[in-house]
């Protein structure tokens, strides 16, 4: 046991990439596994050559796959420039008043005497002389002096729900209501998406993300675009082919229940979205494509996500949203300075290179990034942390953008009945100007009571 | 949302300890060290209902529920047929060894419930003790996956399955991660409380969770004293464990009341010993007056457990969320009302409850449920008889989205959206492991035994239906499996292709059925 497990998602990035070279492993671990004898190569080789074989036959070979690869080619070919949006949650709550730091003001130093950031140690921020951005979001400074991000330096909703699993559903599905099942993207999705083109809403992550669920429209969760095959042992052509093809055909049969549906439609959807990762697939799960600028080394797989999006965007995969989550956590009841520092910075360094990226690729006008958290911190410190709180920031990112902040810093001198930021824009005016402006579907469509909410410009003229 | 304010439910407030079974608070003498191990709590956030593409619903505790009833709760009354049983096993356990479905139709339903959930003395795990693939026992609190692969050993091997999945069922409702407790050890002991305590009194179960050392870890119960309280469990307690957030139950002032009544668990942490001597210290409880519930006095730790099983909404919350983790449907109102009157009636009977839902019309008669990937991958190891001789297990129902001891958050797993994309190709990696020491080679060595070249489709696929243990597939399914096994052979085949094509044509059929919609839901 180590004397501060804090820095717990390096654990977890290591465990899960423990797991991923594991997953390239596996003859190494079934040493009883008889070798595959008469084929003149080793196991390793005749794996990776009938993974091979199975992803390249199949598609091909499958007649259920056809209709897919049409529709997916059909959405791509339809609407080549179509905006993309690109949502990373900075899951935990992170603390406003630290990537954003009003350091001008006293109070600020009062309410966070320990933790308060030191005037001068970070850039300050153009719109608002008393902020200043954290040193670990430079980057973002940087692409804010280019007019590449809107801020929304306080951004929530009235009530604020200090639960996080509360709170973060609400952003999830676009409004204040618990029993809200469809994700706020994906019913954009249900309104405009294609039923034959899962790759429209892509979590890249181990699991779908809530933003993207559907009612009705396939979507897809992919955790390592590289290594997103499907192989099995004594399985070759010319059997695997038909048998991916009946691997699809199982999916699309009736379903008597939601978890008939649900085991259905995902093996369909997985056996379309096995089919449009082939080409990203290479030996060894190694990429099949290279990155027009450097990503940050410590970024682990957050950063290669980004990296594999950009060059699926560049390959024309019709996909419309995009999900992942950022490194780390930021619920810092304890331990803030440290934690914070480590996951903002690589997070920021990664989405900057994934900014830099696009702009290398020309892609940059289709793309925009949206940060989010489901709520800010509390102003009060509680010595090396901070609680559960209210207003919090969030960040448009993309050539696109105004680059103008929506609603203003509230100040700390007000502070709510819980004494937490106020907020001066709702997250739910973010998402009907995202509608409205960037992928010109009627707001009304998606957000319930939509017309109630105001409509920041968040594009540039 | 926790706002919301209830003055019904604060007037229906409870006494002090109520109610009191005479737990002796732990001794409280030793020194105290500040940790300078400073744990966070992270849960990774989640949302309180459910989500999913092809959404399946979970059932969930109205805000409004009927009063408890004691009028019986339905059964479904008839015999146990094979397909009863086979969803019996899948839910209530880990899935059917071969034949053991058929041998329990026909009998009694309440008989095989009360085989279930009466088992007497220790329970007996037959089968060769785990070992990993260097043939070595496991080291469940030193090694990295070898805890995972620990339990799925016991909910293979165990011939108390429902304990299992009851402390299964514990573990996803008292949510805690090794990530952030950081003792594997830690862990194993609350999972061993989870098993004692697996089918007791949900009260004693809650007293015990809360004193628990991996929760105080886990939600900062030791952070949490006097003049400095942490709402952490204070929040959970109510919103996940007991009452549920957005039913008007408690109120953000009760949660900081309550926080304040939790304070005085104090715990050391030393470098060779990580976290230890847990233990309450009254001179770190907040003696102040406390207001929860509408209720007001110097509540302690035990107190809080109290008024969460005495308030008004708890009862139903506890029933429909035990519900739920075998049911997908909700519980029609009178069946939520005689639930609740067999769960207040029984001194907060765990088994009581679990009984009747096993019993229950819409066990047996409602929609099929997804099966976890831990119970997927115990069946399908109990279906071919094989053992824990592997860790791999452990990443590779991490990859399906389940790693025991490490669920995602506070609130457990999602198990309303176990099947994706992502998921779904994680669940034929691990299915292809099951298969991984016992299919058939195509290209067998010089004097290693040749697959049947003569084989017919249908032999084949009653063969690979038969490795299973015959599981129930629908109709269409094994169709269209039948119909791939009769095509998919070329038509001219070279005499020394007769041989490897079948085999392969065997562990294709294998992979599918293993793999098929069917086989993911019961």
């Amino acid at each position: 046991m180590s004397g501060c497990s804090c820095n717990d998602f390096n654990r977890a990035q290591l465990l899960r990439r423990g797991v991923a070279v594991a997953g390239k492993g596996l003859p190494a671990i079934e040493p009883g596994m008889p070798l595959p004898a008469g084929t003149g190569m080793d196991r390793r080789s005749f794996l990776l050559r009938t993974a091979g074989a199975v992803v390249s036959v199949y598609g091909a070979s499958m007649l259920g796959a056809r209709h897919f690869e049409e529709g997916i080619a059909q959405a791509a070919a339809a609407s080549p420039n179509q905006p993309v949006l690109v949502s990373i949650f900075m899951e935990g709550g992170w603390d406003a008043l630290s990537v954003l730091a009003p350091v001008k003001e006293a109070r600020y130093r009062e309410l966070r005497p320990a933790l308060a950031l030191p005037e001068g140690s970070g850039e300050p921020f153009g719109e608002d002389p008393d902020l200043m951005w954290h040193p670990q979001a430079q980057g973002l400074a940087t692409l804010h002096g280019e007019g590449k991000v809107t801020v929304f330096p306080a951004v929530g909703y009235d009530p604020p729900d200090e639960s996080h699993f509360t709170s973060r559903h609400y952003w999830e599905v676009g409004q204040l209501d618990t029993n809200a099942r469809s994700g706020w993207i994906g019913r954009f999705l249900d309104a405009t998406g294609e039923p034959n083109n899962p790759l429209q809403g892509l979590s890249l992550d181990y699991s779908l993300a809530p933003a993207l669920a559907t009612e009705k429209m396939p979507v897809a969760a992919v955790s390592s675009p590289t290594d997103y095959n499907m192989w099995a042992y004594g399985f070759d052509e010319p059997i695997a082919g038909p048998a991916m093809e009946a691997f699809g055909q199982l999916g699309a049969l009736g379903a008597p229940s939601p978890a008939y549906a649900q085991a259905r439609g995902a093996a369909w959807d997985t056996s379309i979205v096995l089919k449009e990762m082939a080409p990203f697939v290479g030996p060894e799960g190694k990429p099949t494509y290279t990155a027009p600028v450097p990503y940050p080394k410590d970024g682990g797989e957050f950063a290669g996500r980004l990296e594999a999006l950009a060059a699926m965007l560049a390959a024309g995969l019709p996909i419309k949203c995009a999900s992942l989550t950022g490194i780390g956590t930021y619920d810092t009841h304890s331990d803030e300075p440290t934690t914070l520092s480590t996951n903002l910075g690589q997070t920021v360094e990664s989405v900057v290179a994934f900014q830099r990226d696009l702009e290398a690729r020309k892609l940059d006008d289709r793309v925009i990034v949206q940060l989010w958290s489901e709520f800010g911190r509390h102003p009060q410190e509680n010595g090396s942390g901070t609680d559960h709180g209210a207003a919090g920031v969030a960040f448009l990112i993309g050539t696109q953008v105004a680059g103008t902040m929506i609603g203003e810093f509230p100040g700390l001198a007000k502070l709510d009945e819980n004494e937490n930021l106020v907020n001066t824009s709702d997250f739910r005016a973010m998402y009907c100007s995202l509608l409205e402006q960037w992928f010109q579907t009627e707001a009304g469509l998606v957000i319930p009571e939509a017309a109630s909410f105001e409509r920041p410009t968040l594009l540039k003229a | 949302m926790g706002g919301t304010s209830q003055g019904a439910s604060r007037s229906a407030a409870v006494h002090r300890g109520a109610p009191h079974r005479g737990h002796d608070h732990p001794k409280a003498g030793h020194k105290h060290h500040k940790s300078k191990h400073k744990h966070h709590h992270r849960h990774k956030g989640k949302r309180p209902h459910t989500l999913a593409a092809r959404a399946v619903a979970l059932p969930t505790a109205p805000a409004r529920p009927p009063a408890p009833s004691s009028a019986p709760v339905a059964s479904l009354g008839a015999p146990l047929s094979t397909a009863g049983a086979q969803r019996l096993l899948w839910r209530a356990g880990f899935g059917p060894r071969p034949g053991e479905a058929e041998g329990l139709a026909g009998q009694p339903l309440q008989q095989v419930v009360y085989g279930l959930t009466r088992p007497s003395g220790e329970a007996v795990l037959n089968g060769p003790a785990p070992r990993n693939e260097e043939g070595k026992p496991l080291d469940p609190a030193h090694t990295w996956g070898d805890d995972h692969c620990w339990w799925l050993d016991r909910m293979v091997r165990s011939d108390q399955p429902l304990v299992e999945r009851m402390t299964f069922i514990w573990h996803d409702w008292f949510a805690n991660s090794n990530e952030q407790v950081d003792s594997a050890q830690l862990m194993l002991d609350q999972n061993q409380m989870f098993r004692e305590q697996a089918l007791g009194s949900f009260y004693d179960l809650f007293l015990a969770v809360t004193s628990n050392p991996a929760m105080l870890v886990f939600l900062d119960g030791i952070e949490n004293e006097k003049g400095d309280s942490n709402e952490n469990y204070a929040r959970e307690m109510m919103e996940l464990f007991s009452l549920g957030a957005d039913r008007g139950a408690y109120t953000e002032d009760d949660v900081r009341e309550m926080g304040r009544a939790l304070t005085g668990w104090q715990a050391e942490w030393s470098s060779e010993g990580g976290m230890h001597n847990f233990h309450y210290d009254p001179s770190k409880h907040d003696e102040g007056q406390k207001t929860v519930f509408g209720q007001t006095g110097n509540w302690d730790w035990e107190d809080a457990v109290g008024m969460c099983v005495a308030h008004p909404l708890h009862p139903s919350f506890f029933v429909t969320k035990l519900w739920g983790y075998f049911i997908p449907t909700q519980p029609d109102e009178a069946t939520l009302a005689s639930l609740q009157g067999i769960y207040t009636s029984s001194g907060f009977s765990i088994r009581a409850v679990v009984e009747a839902i096993l019993q229950h019309p819409d066990f047996y008669e409602g929609p099929e449920l997804v099966t976890p990937p831990v119970v997927y991958n115990a069946g399908l190891l109990r279906a071919i008889g094989r053992y824990i001789d592997t860790t791999a297990w452990a990443w590779l129902s991490s990859g399906a989205g389940q790693q025991l001891f490490y669920p995602p958050n506070v609130s457990g797993w999602e198990f309303s959206r176990w099947l994706d994309t992502s998921t779904v190709r994680a669940r034929w990696e691990l299915a292809n492991y099951v298969v991984a020491n016992t299919y058939p080679n195509p290209w067998p060595a010089e004097g290693e035994p040749e697959y049947d070249p003569t084989e017919t489709a249908a032999q084949a696929l009653a063969s690979a239906l038969a490795y299973w243990g015959q599981p129930p597939l629908s109709s269409e399914s094994q169709q269209c499996i039948a119909q791939f096994a009769q095509s998919c052979l070329p038509a001219d085949i070279a005499e020394w292709e007769q041989s490897s094509y079948r085999a392969i044509r065997q562990n294709a059929l294998r992979m599918l059925i293993a793999t098929s919609p069917d086989m993911q839901v019961s």
